[in-house]
């Protein structure tokens, strides 16, 4: 009898997913564009319903349709009209970077809006009542929940197959420009998708917040479960999402009761990753993705930021040395720690710059390798063999993930990465690093240094990150970084060259990995303490963003974003009238992504151009795709 | 006398720095079929995206029955009654045969039922496969199914964009009656093609493009020795 009841718990938690992962399909078919803020529009949709209920005691009957069928819709529409119908032929890794900053904006809206601080509770719609049948008990809410999923599918069913402007969705996917020939305006049915979208998450958020809490982290998460039932859609088929959903429903509510407690010899790991299973459930579904066709070649003509030469180099890693110098003179001690992360978070975020920059590999998941340095560090002692033992760690993890993901590409990747990144964060450093007990982090000693003065240790770190900055940039122009270079513009060209793919790139994840745990025993080091909390897949995303506004392909990038994410918690206690819990650096990451994320260099290919402006060097021509723009025309014009 | 169905004058346009058109002018007076020839990469396509609203010149200007149209959006301008039917095949492959039929109806006159009457009536092999998906059919069949938007949507210009791409010789002919047939019942057409012969034996006026500009217009008869002396060394 558990197991029916397992059972139906399951179907319910399905439904919930099936809702999400539906309206997340309908946005990416009709617009092509994957909203990883769809979990942060239905958190949103959920907080509203709360403040109009529970808030202001509208009646639900009232607040219901206000929410889903006015303001979410306007939401969506609103989204699409600014930030999304500009992104028109726009590669994925930028609109990844929009919808990713938009996710952040509005987890740092809400908790600005909704103080976390103070615990809400959203009643459920019907509380009283429920039923059983056979034994089994069912909740009104449940019921509710089973209804509105068989309401919604049967309504999208006939929208898409029995009304025009449903058939215009469909076929706005296969060729937008036709369906305007045909006078159906392309950018409406998307705005359209878009609102309902918006709409479908708010659902889904309303339906599951009584059950999981009113948190803005914990709500945006758990929608984003949802993105496996899409996965097994393909992104494309809303029936098998639906399907999808429901499975993934099943297995989740399975897994601790029936799988987790029998695995022979492992049954206590087994049970740690128990919140880890959606995110398992989307790595799998990701491996037997069918191989998507090698691109050949990204936005032509693109000129990237120019590499310093060594010469250059050199004199940037002395200068960097000099002024650390002359901080450690200047900065109080308090001061000197904050600079020290900056410099250590900068480090890791060197490791972005020749993974994501350099190789057009998407990674969302900086902060588990970091994570890993710190645990390795934190089980050495005062051994220095620690940051290598964390470095090796990060490393294998890396090749790992990279092995895992070797075919994925732009979308795929990030989800993978994300899907890793997630599963660490709840079933790895949840249990080791969290849940109260933290990880107290020796710091490493050194003969005849003394690594425990705080203005030593900073200027040793200082020096670390100057070596590898020079070292990375001497990789971006030798042999392997032009290697790089060429899988970033065209993995089809490269294979055809006899490059091989494949091995490239697990050894740049591997590279960038290692990199990122070595920074993350600096970090332990310099800490002292961890906790979970310091390497969450949010703080990946937001670290990744800093540095795509900072520019991913100069260093400039790294440290620019350590910087600002380093900095804005430090700010904000000193600014007064501002809440303690406010995510500043959510919010103006998110904000700074959506404004200039359409940049692929960010400020750093700025600061570039401008050096070539002030040198007095022509700008390199921008966008003609052999770069001699006569040869170009004449071709076109003569041929 | 009547403004003529489209009028291109002076037109100047191009993607991004690269321009295509240089000084283009043509006129297609009101119901008369008018040819464009020419051969690759000599603007003819680009004329067409200019004159549907999909490239906005940047000089010169595009008037649809006298009306100035240069900033229209090419959903607009569809429902106004420029209709164009795009090179390769212009259907949807994801959506039946049926569902391709309905999005017609966004700029036609006519309801659904009406739209699916005359096409099946006009093309018979539609009817008998109008529930699978446009995209399994021949490549004949899409070229009808295709071509049964300018059936439907009674067009103040129809702009036709090589409908013989690819397609069997008796396909053509087939395609081309329908041509003559809409040209008869006094719909102005500009064709672009690149069997010159073909063309003009269903226009009234032709003009051959090259290098972006027009290097000459005038009866079908005079373009047609031009053509076979100058440019296609007589093969067409």
């Amino acid at each position: 009898m558990e197991f029916v009841q397992l059972l139906v718990v399951g179907l319910v938690t399905g439904c919930v997913y099936a809702l999400s992962a539906t309206g997340l399909v309908v946005t990416y078919t009709t617009s092509g564009i994957f909203n990883f803020a769809h979990g942060a529009i239905g958190m949103l949709g959920a907080f509203t319903y709360w403040q109009l209920t529970v808030g202001w005691g509208w009646p639900a009957a009232l607040a219901l349709p206000a929410v889903l069928l006015v303001l979410a819709p306007l939401f969506g529409a609103g989204v699409e009209r600014v930030l999304i119908r500009p992104l028109h032929g726009a590669s994925v890794d930028v609109t990844l970077v929009i919808t990713l900053g938009l996710l952040l904006f509005l987890l740092g809206a809400a908790n600005y809006i909704w103080d976390p601080a103070t615990s809400r509770v959203l009643p459920e719609l019907f509380t009283s009542g429920g039923t059983s049948i056979a034994g089994v008990n069912l909740s009104s809410q449940q019921i509710l929940i089973v209804v509105v999923a068989v309401a919604v599918a049967l309504a999208l069913r006939t929208l898409f197959s029995r009304t025009r402007i449903g058939i215009a969705m469909r076929g706005v996917v296969d060729d937008p420009d036709l369906c305007a020939m045909s006078g159906a305006s392309p950018a409406r049915i998307q705005q359209l998708s878009w609102a309902i979208g918006a709409s479908l998450a708010s659902v889904a958020g309303i339906l599951i917040a009584p059950k999981v809490g009113l948190s803005s982290i914990q709500l945006t998460l758990l929608v984003i479960n949802g993105y496996a039932a899409a996965l097994f859609g393909r992104l494309k088929s809303l029936p098998r999402t639906a399907v999808g959903g429901i499975l993934l429903g099943i297995v989740v509510e399975m897994y601790p009761v029936y799988i987790a407690p029998h695995v022979p010899g492992f049954s206590t790991t087994a049970t740690e990753l128990t919140k880890a299973v959606p995110m398992i459930f989307l790595g799998v579904l990701l491996l037997f993705l069918p191989s998507a066709r090698l691109r050949t070649s990204t936005a032509a003509g693109r000129i990237a930021p120019t590499v310093p030469g060594l010469r250059q180099s050199l004199v940037g890693g002395v200068g960097l040395v000099v002024v650390a110098v002359v901080l450690t003179e200047s900065l109080s001690s308090d001061n000197l720690g904050i600079a020290t992360s900056v410099v250590v978070l900068a480090i890791a975020l060197l490791s972005l710059v020749l993974l994501t920059g350099y190789s057009g590999q998407t990674s969302l998941c900086v902060l588990t390798f970091v994570g890993l340095g710190a645990w390795a560090m934190g089980h050495s002692g005062h051994s220095v063999l620690g940051l290598l033992w964390g470095a090796l760690l990060a490393g294998a993890a890396g090749a790992l993930v990279a092995l895992a993901t070797a075919r994925l590409r732009g979308l795929y990747l990030a989800l993978a990465t994300f899907a890793f990144a997630k599963g660490m964060d709840e079933a790895f450093f949840y249990f080791h690093l969290g849940a109260g007990q933290q990880l107290e982090i020796a710091r490493f000693r050194l003969p005849g240094i003394d690594t425990s003065s705080a203005s030593t240790f900073f200027l040793l770190c200082t020096l670390v990150l100057a070596v590898a900055s020079v070292g990375v940039l001497a990789v971006r122009r030798g042999r392997w970084g032009r290697q790089l270079t060429a899988l970033n513009d065209s993995p089809a060209a490269c294979a055809t060259l006899g490059v091989n793919t494949t091995v490239t790139k697990v050894a740049v994840f591997t590279v960038a990995a290692a990199m990122a745990g070595f920074a993350g025993g600096l970090y332990g080091s310099s800490r002292g303490i961890v906790t979970n909390n310091d390497f969450a897949v949010l703080g990946s995303l937001a670290l990744l963003l800093a540095v795509r506004v900072g520019g991913i392909n100069t260093i400039t990038g790294a440290v620019f974003g350590s910087l600002t994410i380093t900095m804005f918690p430090e700010i904000q206690k000193h600014v007064h009238g501002l809440p303690d819990k406010l995510q500043l650096a959510y919010l103006l990451t998110g904000l700074a992504a959506v404004s200039v994320g359409r940049d692929p260099d960010g400020l750093g290919g700025q600061f570039s151009r401008l050096g070539h402006h002030l040198r007095g060097l022509r700008t390199p021509p921008s966008s003609s795709p052999t770069g001699i723009p006569e040869l170009e025309e004449a071709r076109l014009v003569h041929s | 006398m009547a403004a003529p169905a489209l009028e291109l004058r002076g037109i100047t346009a191009g993607y991004g720095r690269i321009e295509v058109l240089h000084d283009v002018s043509l006129s297609v007076p009101s119901g008369t079929v008018f040819a464009l020839l020419g051969p690759n990469g000599a603007g003819k396509t680009t004329t067409m995206l200019v004159a549907s609203g999909y490239v906005r010149p940047t000089a010169g200007c595009v008037h649809v029955a006298g009306t100035h149209v240069n900033r229209v959006a090419p959903e607009n301008l569809a429902k106004a009654g420029v209709c164009r039917i795009p090179e390769g095949r212009g259907i949807f492959p994801n959506l039946t045969v049926n569902e391709n039929l309905r999005m017609f109806t966004y700029s036609s006159p006519f309801s659904t039922s009406e739209v699916q009457e005359k096409s099946f009536a006009r093309f018979a092999r539609l009817g008998e496969r109008r529930n699978q998906l446009a995209g399994t059919l021949s490549g004949g069949e899409q070229q009808m199914l295709a071509m049964s938007r300018a059936l439907v949507s009674d067009p103040g210009i129809l702009l036709l964009d090589e409908i013989s791409m690819g397609l069997a010789p008796k396909i053509v002919s087939e395609l081309y009656e329908l041509v003559g047939q809409l040209a008869q019942e006094g719909i102005s057409i500009l064709l672009v093609e690149q069997f010159a012969r073909t063309a003009l034996a269903v226009s009234d006026y032709a003009a051959v493009m090259t290098g972006g500009r027009i290097a000459m217009v005038g009866q079908p008869a005079d373009v047609a020795d031009f053509v076979n002396e100058a440019y296609l060394g007589g093969a067409a």
